[in-house]
């Protein structure tokens, strides 16, 4: 038999089980660190966004990667969705609904795109189409 | 031993796998169902979010992100939200330990800041609309009110469901049934400060860049 | 602003007789019900046990009501369609005006599809899944009956479409720039919008109700690899209803701020992009059609396994294939719009995809058929539906891999082709799976089996009449014939026309001799009594209860070692007939209480949607603040739970003996 913990654990809270609390100063430095973190990274997105000392195309990628360092920040330090195995199952949906995430934007997008560029009307038939 | 006996109680020590274990705690089974609807509502955001993706060009001749988008005003709105978040999780920890008077406080402080952030943002909208920069002028603006307006929208609704937990704190006190609840509308409030960090990054820090 | 917003008199069609007819109708049938139902004094029955129950037995027989009363009304509308489309030949213009054909057909398949077929699979879900899984109840039950009771708002506001204003006319899909206010000013599809963004709601909640009851409550011992198929499909069903039904909800709420708002998400002016609608909609559109038949290939599985008396062969290939086509379902979308302009890359990519989710659907079907190799088969009238359900989607699922190849598509695309495949596999699908399931559960939920002859008639008739009915349109389609053509000149396509309306009339029988089963069943209940809870040598759990299971289900919640759960037990029961039976305590246990929170609720939906259909913004208000004061009652209510006592649940077993006790 294994030797899993019996009960998993509710997303968002921080022990197994109301009998089990992180002691109160380790709740506090866990939060607090999450924050501090999470403004770091914010700050470095504002300053990405701004600075001309980077190359330009590179830019939407380094947010890009910044804003999932935060959104991963927040589960970590604020929602405790870690990948202990008593958490296993709030990880497996959180990875389920970023799948669908991800299908969703990138398939509108590639799909769009693909439309958008054969669909659209030349200058004049434009015209006659807004005239009608 | 038979292939299926019954019993109503668990041996409380014996280590089975948790998906073998019989129904969960209340507290469990209610925040990962509320785990699993704001999954729901993630996605609802990124048909939003994939929507802007794709009419952000549609500036019907008006005006674009560059134009219209304020740094400094979203910086604000991105602290107020942040903090909120974290002072969100200290008032969980005086849930915990049943501390009413830390759980008002940081409660109250966390509602300051919401009403903070959706003060500035109606701001901006006001002044948007106010130049002519309206939901109704391009495809592009319609899409920006709607998937910005419907994360305020949440965070509207998060301050009126925080102030009805308030109630429920003084009237019902720690109860679990109101603990379960706070636990379900921290997990709200967090998921919305993530949501924004996808926002702000999306609309308005590559709304700028050209 | 006018007090009552756009309404007025002239919201009645009283120039359309037909309409006036099908109205007077509706209101006079129920007008009539409530009526009796009063002076029988049923009411605070009614109110008790089933209006503010929070019972998922009782919950999911009520979805199964609605599904079929709306059933009717979706039927009636197809036979009006094949009657019109069977004259309008040539220079005929047959007895429905385009106007009316419109929000016939579009009225059809938003019936159909969200206010029949989706209440039957959640209805399902609803009374056997806790069963099977031993458990007494789902995760929330209130939230249960609150589901409920909006998908019947939505129902209610689209019935009274049908007598104070019209109803959409842009077809079930309604495709912009057609569903814009520029094309389609009325309230008609405002209608549409509202009714389904209610009951959306109610499902997405029910979605996330059975996830979290599948994935976090099963009886001891039932691992996720013990559980009966059913609750898999379940699982994989409502993961798809949480996954789609969000995008579902933004894509209508964009077209409503364009409608309502004058945002130009999918309008022609400023640059709206009306291709991104059928994009967004048929993401939430394709997976809409696997949440419809997933449950129904869980039906099979439980029916195919118990009536060959054999364990359900290659139990983890039929759950690896549900898992994939659950994840698959979101890869193939486009295929609904090969032909709006994309190009070879993304047509030939999602053709392929579509290609591949028919395989795992491959590996059911191969499952079922080695189960039933080798068993000794009793064609009872579920395995009738099931053998027809067999032969019938798989027809329908060959022509949906045909048209998966984007140069057929390109060909048939909305002809009659299409509308074949997609009744082919809805029909012997979901209809099929629908049937099978409520003649093989009935005895469960009411005590008495369904009488066996009028089930076998109405079998027949539904198969003979579903490929009379809609093989021909298979013809037509190669012959090219568009769908929804109110009136056509090529006289070469009416006997084909002719002979479909003539399988809508055997299908119709088919629905009588339903109707005649249940009313037969109810009069000799006596002689069909169940009497052992377990009418059909079961082998899962929902089969070891009484018929039917007290409120709380199981009165020892069952430890499980294995799959079959039951079947197990009954295996193991020779070899404990020497010893005596051990004595069992009876414990109180503690229940949900009744609620009228989904019922009121649903009540303020209905005034919110019907006030924002005809711009009453007063009344919407109130609705709203109506709603929300319903919620805040359920918040502050004291107690959610109260006490069985023991001594009554010792009771209920004293008189309902059941063969096998768990």
């Amino acid at each position: 038999m294994t030797t899993t913990t019996r009960s998993d654990r509710a997303p968002g809270d921080a022990a197994p089980s109301p009998e089990v609390q992180p002691t109160a100063p380790a709740g506090v430095l866990i939060y607090t660190i999450g924050l501090l973190l999470a403004v770091v990274l914010t700050a470095t997105s504002f300053w990405v966004a701004n600075t001309s000392l980077l190359w330009g195309p590179g830019v939407p990628l380094g947010l890009a990667v910044l804003a999932i360092a935060q959104m991963g920040v927040h589960l970590v330090f604020f929602l405790h969705i870690t990948t202990g195995p008593d958490s296993t199952n709030n990880v497996l949906a959180l990875a389920f609904g970023v799948l669908i995430v991800a299908l969703v934007i990138a398939g509108s997008l590639w799909i769009m795109a693909n439309l958008n560029a054969n669909m659209t009307m030349s200058p004049g038939l434009m015209d006659l189409h807004m005239q009608r | 031993m038979n292939a299926a006996a019954t019993v109503d109680e668990l041996q409380p020590d014996a280590l089975v796998p948790a998906g073998e274990a019989g129904p969960a705690s209340k507290r469990i089974v209610v925040a990962y169902g509320f785990w699993i609807f704001l999954l729901s509502d993630i996605v609802m955001f990124a048909a939003l979010f994939a929507a802007y993706a794709v009419l952000k060009s549609g500036t019907a001749g008006g005006p674009a992100g560059a134009q219209l988008f304020n740094q400094v005003t979203a910086a604000i709105e991105t602290a107020c939200l942040l903090v909120s978040s974290y002072t969100c999780g200290l008032m969980s920890l005086a849930i915990r330990s049943q501390r009413r008077p830390a759980t008002y406080f940081f409660a109250a402080i966390t509602f300051v800041l919401g009403v903070a952030f959706l003060a500035l943002e109606l701001r901006e909208f006001a002044s948007m609309i106010a130049e002519g920069a309206t939901p109704q002028r391009s495809a592009f603006l319609s899409a920006f009110f709607a998937l910005v307006g419907c994360h305020g929208l949440h965070v509207g609704v998060g301050l009126i469901w925080l102030i009805v937990m308030m109630a429920q704190v003084a009237f019902m006190g720690f109860r679990a049934s109101v603990q379960r609840r706070l636990l379900c509308f921290s997990l709200f409030w967090h998921a919305l400060d993530i949501i924004w960090v996808g926002l702000f990054t999306v609309v308005y820090l590559m709304g700028i860049i050209q | 602003m006018k007090l009552l917003g756009k309404l007025d008199w002239s919201a009645i069609p009283f120039d359309q007789p037909i309409v006036m007819g099908a109205s007077g109708g509706m209101v006079l049938v129920i007008a009539l019900i409530l009526a009796w139902v009063t002076v029988k004094g049923y009411w605070p029955y009614l109110w008790r046990e089933w209006l503010t129950s929070v019972d998922h037995k009782r919950i999911g027989i009520m979805y199964f009501i609605l599904a079929m009363i709306m059933l009717l009304r979706g039927f009636a509308d197809a036979i009006m369609m094949r009657a019109q489309q069977a004259v309008a030949a040539g220079g005929a213009q047959g007895f429905l005006p385009p106007e009316h054909f419109d929000q016939i057909f579009s009225a059809h398949g938003t019936i159909m599809i969200f206010f029949v077929a989706m209440p039957l699979v959640i209805g399902l879900m609803n009374f056997v899944v806790p069963l099977q899984l031993g458990i007494r109840d789902v995760a929330f039950p209130t939230l249960n009956s609150v589901s409920l009771w909006l998908t019947a708002s939505g129902i209610l506001l689209t019935n009274i479409s049908l007598v104070v204003g019209e109803f959409a006319k842009t077809g079930w899909v309604a495709y912009a720039p057609l569903s814009e206010l520029e094309f389609s000013p009325g309230v008609g599809v405002d209608y549409y919008l509202w009714a389904l963004q209610i009951a959306g709601v109610g499902t997405l909640m029910a979605g996330i109700n059975f996830v979290a009851t599948i994935l976090k409550m099963r009886a001891p011992g039932m691992s996720l690899t013990r559980m009966p198929v059913f609750c898999w499909t379940a699982l994989a069903t409502n993961l798809l209803i949480v996954a789609a039904f969000p995008v579902l909800t933004a894509t209508f709420a964009m077209l409503l701020l364009d409608r309502y708002l004058g945002f130009h998400f999918f309008t022609l002016a400023a640059q709206g992009n009306q291709m991104m609608y059928v994009n967004l909609f048929w993401i939430w559109g394709h997976p809409e059609v696997y949440i419809l038949i997933l449950p129904m290939f869980g039906v099979f599985s439980e029916v195919v396994a118990t009536f060959s008396g054999k364990p359900l062969f290659g139990y983890r290939s039929m759950v690896a294939a549900t898992m994939a086509i659950c994840v698959l379902s979101f890869l193939v979308w486009l295929h609904h719009f090969f032909t709006m302009g994309a190009g070879a890359d993304v047509n030939g990519f999602f053709g392929v995809m579509t290609m591949i989710i028919a395989v795992p659907t491959g590996v059911k079907v191969f499952n079922w058929l080695f189960t039933m190799y080798g068993g000794r088969v009793r064609f009872t009238v579920p395995v009738l539906w099931a053998v027809g359900f067999m032969v019938t989607f798989v027809i329908g699922g060959m022509t949906g891999v045909l048209m998966a190849v984007p140069p057929a598509s390109f060909q048939l695309h909305n002809s009659l082709f299409l509308i074949a495949h997609f009744h082919n596999v809805i029909i012997g699908g979901v209809v099929f799976g629908a049937m099978a399931g409520y003649n093989y559960w009935f005895p469960k939920a009411f005590g008495f089996t369904l009488d066996a002859r009028w089930g076998k008639a109405s079998f027949w008739c539904w198969l003979v009449g579903f490929y009379l009915a809609f093989m021909p349109l298979y013809v037509l389609g190669l012959m090219g014939m568009t769908r929804r053509m109110q009136h056509y000149d090529n006289l070469g396509w009416q006997p084909w026309l002719v002979v479909a309306a003539i399988g809508a009339l055997v299908i119709g029988a088919g629905i009588f001799c339903q109707v005649v089963q249940l009313v037969v069943s109810i009069r000799r209940r006596e002689q069909y009594r169940d009497a052992t809870g377990d009418p059909w040598n079961g082998r899962t759990l929902e089969w070891s209860t009484a018929s039917p299971p007290p409120s709380w289900n199981f009165a020892f919640v069952p430890r499980v070692a294995g799959k079959d759960a039951f079947w197990a037990r009954k295996k193991a029961l020779p070899l404990r007939q020497d010893q005596p039976a051990p004595a069992r305590e009876y414990k109180p246990i503690e229940m949900p209480k009744n609620s009228a929170t989904g019922f009121v609720n649903a009540f303020f939906a209905v005034v919110i949607g019907f006030a924002l259909i005809w711009h009453i913004w007063w009344m919407a208000g109130l609705g709203v603040l109506g709603a929300f004061l319903t919620i805040l009652v359920f918040a502050f209510r004291e107690e959610g739970e109260f006490e069985i006592p023991a001594a009554q649940v010792a009771q209920f077993d004293r008189t309902h003996p059941v063969e096998v006790a768990l």
